[in-house]
């Protein structure tokens, strides 16, 4: 029994609906959708309905099948690209105080942002590596299943309307600059210095299915795996492991867990309250 | 009776403004031993992050908790939505969050939560608004009276801002409207409750 209604504020989708959509995406693109979290899969794939005034899931699924770019417009819709600059400054006041320091001894290392979205995230760590002294010895990977994102986050401008937001994050990091000295403003938008980001290599990488391509000392993979079942969790986690060195860190978003999980045990906390963590076991 | 199938299998709560007093008392008045979860989402200021489920817990009689993503759901716990994530059920077992954009201006959103627990626990839930100046948790609460839940809101005329139950009110069938002593009462006993509207 496949039902679903049409009223604005109750559109009914089904499990199995959810279930035969992820399938046709995975057949016509190889986009795998299949273990996302449900709950929040369902609210977006009826947020894509109102948005498109869609009547049913099944039509969406034609919709979809029939039309590439209604498709790339889709994987935007559904996939969370909310992010900020500093997001949780403590986290990032942990990275400059606790981890670069730890990393500086390295001759080089390497970093992945794992799920980078919009690239603030990228921008931060480059401005964290300046100040520290250590942007010459990183290079950097920067990935996202989204290329539109990817494209944004090669441009590194953002609305102005962040500024406020922006500003007070940073200067809980325990700045040693001031944000004006990275960026521009101009037509209402923030533009971050390129040279900034001029090591980082930005790629379309897919945690659900692809492999892993790089060794790293440091994997930041945060508020994406929240949007995935635990099944999905467990091949990340298993990628992101294979993906570091013995002593390389991961660091998680900040109401991400990595405890239940089928190699935790080969992970040591190395900050539990700012959920990063050590792999100590290959 | 401990044969006889329990009414509900879930609480959910949510307030706004105005709502910390009432929630702390029923906290502090819920049985130690209280044999499903609550799930609380109340609304609060972005600069005022900690602290607001320490100060649940001084006086609540079962521990608080802020899920992390994909946490278990267990009985006899209170769960505090995180500010600034949607809190949302995943199953029966399971939590999950997300960061997706505000609803009804807010994250973490009453709707969500109430939505999710509604399409999870189906008739299995118990749904209480509380006092608030939004229109949040109304569709929530709707969608828990489609799906055969149970649901109360603090009377307007107790709540310290009326727009919130009122919308409820507007919105769906409501089953019980309780002023705040009342609502104490009702979840000091919540256990016999659970039974006794099983049978009626
Ligand atoms: C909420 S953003 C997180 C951005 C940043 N890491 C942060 O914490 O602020 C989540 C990102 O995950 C990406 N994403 C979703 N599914 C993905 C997948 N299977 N593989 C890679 N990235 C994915 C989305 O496109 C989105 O840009």
């Amino acid at each position: 029994m496949i039902s679903s209604s049409i009223n604005e504020n109750d559109i009914e989708v089904e499990l199995e609906e959810l279930n035969q959509l992820s399938q046709a995406i995975l057949t016509k693109y190889g986009y795998d959708f299949t273990n996302y979290a449900q709950s929040s899969f369902k609210r977006r794939i009826i947020m894509v309905l109102k948005k498109n005034s869609i009547k049913s899931v099944g039509l969406l699924i034609q919709k979809i099948v029939q039309d590439p770019k209604f498709f790339e417009q889709f994987v935007t819709d559904i996939t969370v690209n909310t992010t900020e600059l500093f997001r949780d400054p403590s986290f990032f006041r942990v990275v400059r105080e606790e981890l670069l320091p730890i990393l500086s001894n390295r001759p080089e290392f390497n970093i992945w942002h794992a799920a980078c979205s919009t690239g603030e995230e990228v921008i931060s760590m480059a401005i964290l590596l300046k100040e520290e002294g250590l942007w010459e010895k990183a290079k950097i990977y920067a990935t996202d299943i989204n290329t539109a994102v990817l494209k944004k986050a090669a441009e590194a401008r953002y609305p102005l309307r962040n500024w406020e937001l922006f500003k007070q994050n940073y200067s809980n990091t325990n700045p040693k600059g001031k944000l004006e000295d990275y960026c521009e403003i101009k037509d209402n938008e923030i533009q971050f210095d390129k040279d900034l980001i001029k090591n980082v290599r930005f790629k379309q990488h897919d945690l659900a299915v692809d492999q892993h391509f790089f060794k790293f000392d440091f994997i930041l993979c945060r508020n994406v795996m929240i949007y995935f079942n635990q099944k999905l969790q467990n091949r990340v986690f298993e990628l992101l492991h294979n993906s570091l060195f013995l002593g390389g860190y991961l660091a998680l978003g900040a109401k991400e867990s990595l405890i239940w999980c089928k190699i935790a045990d080969k992970f040591a906390a190395f900050n539990e309250n700012e959920k990063i963590y050590k792999k100590i076991k290959l | 009776m401990a044969n006889e199938k329990k009414m509900w299998e879930i609480i959910v709560i949510g307030g706004s403004a105005g709502s910390f007093s009432v929630v702390s008392k029923i906290l502090e008045k819920v049985p130690r031993n209280l044999s499903v979860p609550i799930v609380l989402c109340l609304h609060r200021l972005k600069d005022k992050r900690e602290g607001f489920k320490e100060a649940l817990e001084i006086k609540s009689n079962i521990p608080v908790r802020e899920p992390c993503d994909k946490d278990k759901i267990e009985k006899g716990v209170a769960y505090l939505a995180p500010s600034n994530y949607h809190l949302l059920i995943e199953s029966k077992e399971i939590f999950a969050l997300s960061t997706t954009e505000l609803v009804q201006y807010s994250r973490p959103s009453i709707d969500v939560l109430f939505e999710s627990a509604a399409d999870t626990y189906k008739g299995g839930v118990l749904g209480l608004l509380l006092s608030g100046a939004n229109r949040d948790g109304a569709l929530g609460m709707s969608r828990i009276k489609s799906k055969g839940g149970f649901t109360i809101v603090q009377d307007p005329k107790d709540a310290s801002m009326p727009t919130m139950p009122a919308a409820a009110i507007e919105t769906t069938t409501i089953d019980l409207v309780l002023d705040t002593s009342n609502l104490v009462s009702f979840f000091a006993n919540i256990e016999k409750n659970l039974f006794i509207h099983a049978a009626s």
